[in-house]
């Protein structure tokens, strides 16, 4: 190849990744333009780039005279007791999973994909009518349960996975130097499954963090309201306030942006054990 | 340190049965090497000793105490994996101390034990260091290293330097001869090296298809292997097989090769005339004939060792191999006559058994 | 020998060993119990219902219907509506998440000075909540304060700067713009990984043996990507027929039906008309299709892979 072609083909690709950029962070971008712009400016100059003069009265107003606050809360304490449910859980259940060989594995394994193909939909009404039959509508443990259950097979399968990244021969040297089984994996097999562990508490963060319809559905009053639901509901009563909102939502992205940051260099293990490790 | 005594064992995984009846009586301070071609069953074997896995039936001692019901830290044993398993997340030196730590030696004594060990096998300048920070061969000493501090009852070694090259396997091999002079510790050693075999064991324990076939010194595996697998499996370049019937008439010390020509043995074997049987023979052993006597072969390859050479032959058509030491000169011809002494045949009956010659 | 084996031979099966035979159905047990009695015993319900009559509001309900939800969904334009734009809405969504995913990770695939931030910003729409991705380009469209009706417009492909998502022809664009913006992320990290676990060496001996970029292409890459496209497309096609929460946050299935999906439609009838009943028929149905899809596209991966032996 010439030189002249290859930088026309550098060239290329520089201007089709800036393309996939702009796509990828414009929307981003427009959220936080909107939500530090004055109300007054917001119609008046229609859609600059970026505003003559920037607020964060917007901000103030959400944290101050809103519910938000209690929203975040709630979806912080959904978010994270799932997060944590699911881990303990599936780290107990992808060790069994990664090391021993059992009558029923295959079973489990089968039963644990189909929970990943069928339309949860399909759940909607009967976890309905069996929360409120034991009363977890209206309740952040009810949730935290539901997505609990939701969660773990996948988290099993990454927890899985990541104990299978840990050779087993560490596990016996440390049985053979002494240690039973117990104690080998507290030494040897939890310290470095420790950044495994981390991100599969990332990945269910993040989507106990996003879930709005099974929320929308079990949850009804606004003071147990997880924050997609409380947002959606302000929207539609408000839908004027596009600052307020555009706030919220920046507010919210956080969140979820600092747990992509926890887990970005998991993404492949994470997004293949959701779908097709088995 | 203890005796080993594997008393009618076998292994099956499911319906798979991988080990049958193995029995073998490890003395205290034997250095024993198991051997046998991939999947016969040696690590199996020693991880049943370990107590990584069960024994299906049949019961293993240690120092004369049954442990079947032990689990592996109850056994008191080290064990050096052919990966090393050297903990990745602890210095040389926390990996060299876990099994004293877990067994809650007196910090003095851990320190001098690991210091010991540390100067036997020059690691004193790598204590602080991950196993992430060393060489291979280091690492290997690691493993070593932290195999002997605990001053276990027995070693169990699984291949423990088929991932060096080879000079320094060489090297650790004289060092580990060095170590069990040393240590004098009952040790079971899994290769698949047959000069780690020759130099280090006391006994060799040849294994095929999860049976023992053979125990003995290493001579007595060279010299009088027991059946045909083990005559094949010792020696390298490994021995020359014909299949020849074997004739009772006359003085009854002679065998015919397919061709007619008749090869003399050196004693009568317990057999009727006709048998068809096999005759073996080392290549090392295989005198190049100077005058028209022996057999006529055609030269098809010659390789040099440097030390010797290695002739490939063909023997009826039939491929054939002759060690030699010295220069070619003389056998860079296409036709080379060979002799077989009849001191150095071995005879196998048809289902590839040692027949004694009387 | 026998002897000692005798002596020794006393309890063969201590309780060591029972508690490891237990051990993983130990630690397997809280996962599958919550398995079962959130998803698996729901999802029988969820079959049993489809055939009864259970209005949330009306306790005289419950009685076994037997058909009857699936002879209604036959007249019911809403649900014909709804599994018309499912194709549609997971056609559309599939196809230019997975062409664009494809070139953005063959663009990430060779390495280049600052990869690791572009591969970090153009990832970040995966992490971006569901129903903010629906909030966030229901406000792009947004001619108030989005800028999109606007561009539209200078383009000349919009008469005067409108919201499409509320009309009822090009409605649906808006989810699937907004879909596919935070679903590119998802096929170019699964196919990424998948071009990289492409021994380098392949294609230095095909250039050696003379191929063209274009040619390698097509006889290593496309080979190799092969088995993670099917299964990928496959998996996500599932997963993108499930997904609703755009619709709901964008249209909510309007203007008058036009964008609703059959789990959009679902989750409304369950929640707005309260029909449980009928609401598990429909998901019944959307079940049905989609195993239907699933084997057949299993049955073709048999067939072309038996080709290619
Ligand atoms: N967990 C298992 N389940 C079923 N079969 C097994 C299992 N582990 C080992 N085997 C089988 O047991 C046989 C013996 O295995 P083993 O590892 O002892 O062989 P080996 O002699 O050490 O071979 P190598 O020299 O290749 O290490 C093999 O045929 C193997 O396939
Ligand atoms: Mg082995």
């Amino acid at each position: 190849m010439t030189a002249s072609a290859r930088r026309l083909k550098g060239g290329l690709r520089a201007a089709a990744l800036s393309l996939y950029l702009a796509f990828a962070l414009f929307p981003l971008f427009w959220l936080l333009k909107v939500s530090v712009t004055p109300n007054i400016l917001l119609y008046s100059e229609g859609i600059r780039m970026w505003p003559s003069r920037m607020t964060l009265d917007h901000y103030a107003y959400v944290l101050t005279h809103s519910q938000f606050p209690v929203f975040f809360r709630n979806s912080s304490i959904v978010a994270g007791g799932t997060a944590v449910c699911v881990t303990l859980l599936a780290a107990l259940a992808g060790y069994a999973m990664s090391r021993f060989r059992f009558r029923g594995k295959a079973v489990i394994v089968v039963l644990m994909l189909i929970t990943q193909m069928f339309p949860l939909a399909m759940l909607v009404a009967p976890i309905f009518r069996m929360m409120a039959s034991v009363g977890l509508t209206n309740n952040l443990l009810g949730l935290v349960v539901v997505y609990t259950a939701f969660n773990v097979p996948f988290a099993t399968f990454l927890m899985q996975s990541f104990f299978d990244g840990i050779p087993k021969d560490l596990e016996e040297a440390a049985m053979i130097d002494g240690a039973t089984r117990f104690v080998a994996f507290r030494h040897i097999v939890l310290p470095l499954t420790l950044p495994g562990i981390a991100a599969t508490l990332g990945f269910v963060f993040t989507a106990a963090w996003s879930e709005l319809l099974f929320a929308l559905m079990l949850i009804s009053d606004n003071q147990v309201s997880t924050f997609p639901v409380g947002l959606l509901t302000f929207v539609s009563k408000f839908s004027v306030d596009f600052g307020q909102m555009m706030a919220a939502a920046v507010m919210a992205l956080v969140p979820a942006g600092f747990f992509f940051l926890l887990i970005q260099r998991y993404l492949v293990q994470g997004l293949t054990a959701g779908a097709v490790k088995g | 340190m203890a005796s080993i005594v594997i008393d009618r064992v076998r292994k099956s995984y499911a319906d798979v049965a991988v080990l049958h009846d193995v029995d073998l009586t490890i003395d205290d301070g034997e250095f024993i090497v198991l051997v046998g071609p991939s999947g016969c069953g040696k690590s199996t074997l020693l991880r049943m000793i370990a107590g990584l896995d069960d024994v299906t039936e049949g019961e293993i001692r240690i120092a004369g105490r049954p442990v079947g019901h032990l689990s592996p830290k109850d056994r008191d044993i080290a064990m050096v994996f052919q990966s090393y398993a050297l903990y990745p997340h602890m210095s040389v030196r926390d990996n060299m101390s876990y099994g004293l730590k877990l067994r809650r030696t007196p910090k003095e004594k851990i320190a001098s034990a690991v210091s010991g060990a540390a100067r036997t096998l020059g690691l004193d300048a790598l204590l602080d260091r991950r196993p992430k920070a060393l060489s291979g061969g280091q690492r290997q000493r690691v493993a070593m290293g932290r195999a002997t501090v605990r001053s276990p009852k027995a070693f169990l070694f699984d291949e423990p330097l088929s991932n060096l090259d080879a000079r320094l396997r060489e090297q650790m091999r004289s060092e580990i001869k060095r170590l069990h002079g040393q240590l004098k510790a009952t040790s079971v050693y899994v290769t698949h090296d047959q000069i780690e075999a020759m130099t280090l064991a006391d006994r060799i324990v040849a294994l095929q298809g999860g049976r023992v076939q053979q125990v003995g010194t290493p001579l007595e595996l060279y010299h009088t292997p027991a059946n045909l697998f083990v005559a094949g499996f010792m020696g390298s370049p490994g021995m020359n097989f014909l299949s020849a019937t074997y004739l009772a008439e006359g003085d009854g010390k002679a065998v015919m090769l397919p061709d007619g020509t008749r090869l003399a043995l050196a004693g009568r074997p317990p057999l009727a005339t006709g048998t068809r049987v096999t005759i073996g023979v080392r290549p090392e052993h295989v005198a190049i004939a100077s005058g028209g006597d022996g057999l006529a072969v055609t030269v098809d390859l010659v390789e040099p060792t440097g030390l010797g050479f290695i002739l490939h032959l063909r023997l009826h058509d039939l491929p054939f191999k002759i060690f030699r030491q010295g220069d070619t000169s003389g056998v860079d011809r296409p036709q080379v006559r060979v002799v077989l002494p009849a001191a150095r045949l071995h005879l196998f009956d048809g289902d590839g058994r040692r027949v004694a010659l009387a | 020998m026998t002897a000692s084996l005798l002596a020794h031979g006393g309890p063969r099966k201590p309780p060591l060993r029972l508690f490891q035979r237990v051990e993983p159905y130990l630690y397997t047990a809280p996962s599958l119990v919550l398995i079962v009695a959130l998803i698996l015993v729901p999802l029988a319900l969820g079959v049993s219902y489809a055939f009864q009559d259970v209005q949330l509001l009306d306790p005289l309900s419950g009685g076994y219907v037997g058909l009857d939800h699936f002879r209604d969904m036959a007249g019911d334009k809403a649900f014909r509506g709804a599994l018309a734009n499912t194709l549609w809405w997971t056609a559309a969504s599939v196809v230019l998440q997975f062409l664009l995913g494809l070139v953005l990770a063959l663009l990430l695939d060779k390495p280049f000075r600052g990869r690791g931030l572009v591969q970090a910003l153009v990832f970040l729409p995966w992490a971006v909540p569901s129903f903010l991705v629906g909030l966030n380009w229901a406000w792009l469209f947004n001619p108030v304060v989005g800028p999109i009706p606007g561009w539209l417009t200078a383009l000349g492909l919009m008469s005067a700067p409108t919201n499409i998502l509320s009309d009822p022809a090009l409605a649906m664009w808006g989810p699937i713009a907004a879909n596919v913006w935070g679903g590119i992320p998802f096929f170019a990290i699964t196919l990424l990984a998948a071009l990289q676990s492409i021994p380098r060496d392949l294609y230095d001996a095909a250039a050696i043996d003379g191929a063209s970029a274009l040619q390698r292409f097509w006889s290593i890459t496309v080979p190799f990507l092969a088995p993670t496209v099917v299964t990928t497309v496959l998996l996500r096609t599932i997963w993108i027929a499930n997904f609703a929460d755009l619709i709901v946050v964008m249209t909510n299935g309007g203007p008058a039906d036009h964008t609703q999906i059959l789990s959009s439609y679902i989750f409304t009838v369950a929640f707005k008309q309260l029909d449980f009943g009928y609401a598990s028929a429909v998901a019944l149905v959307l079940l049905a299709l989609l195993s239907l899809y699933t084997l057949s596209i299993l049955m073709l991966r048999r067939l072309v892979l038996k080709d290619h032996r």
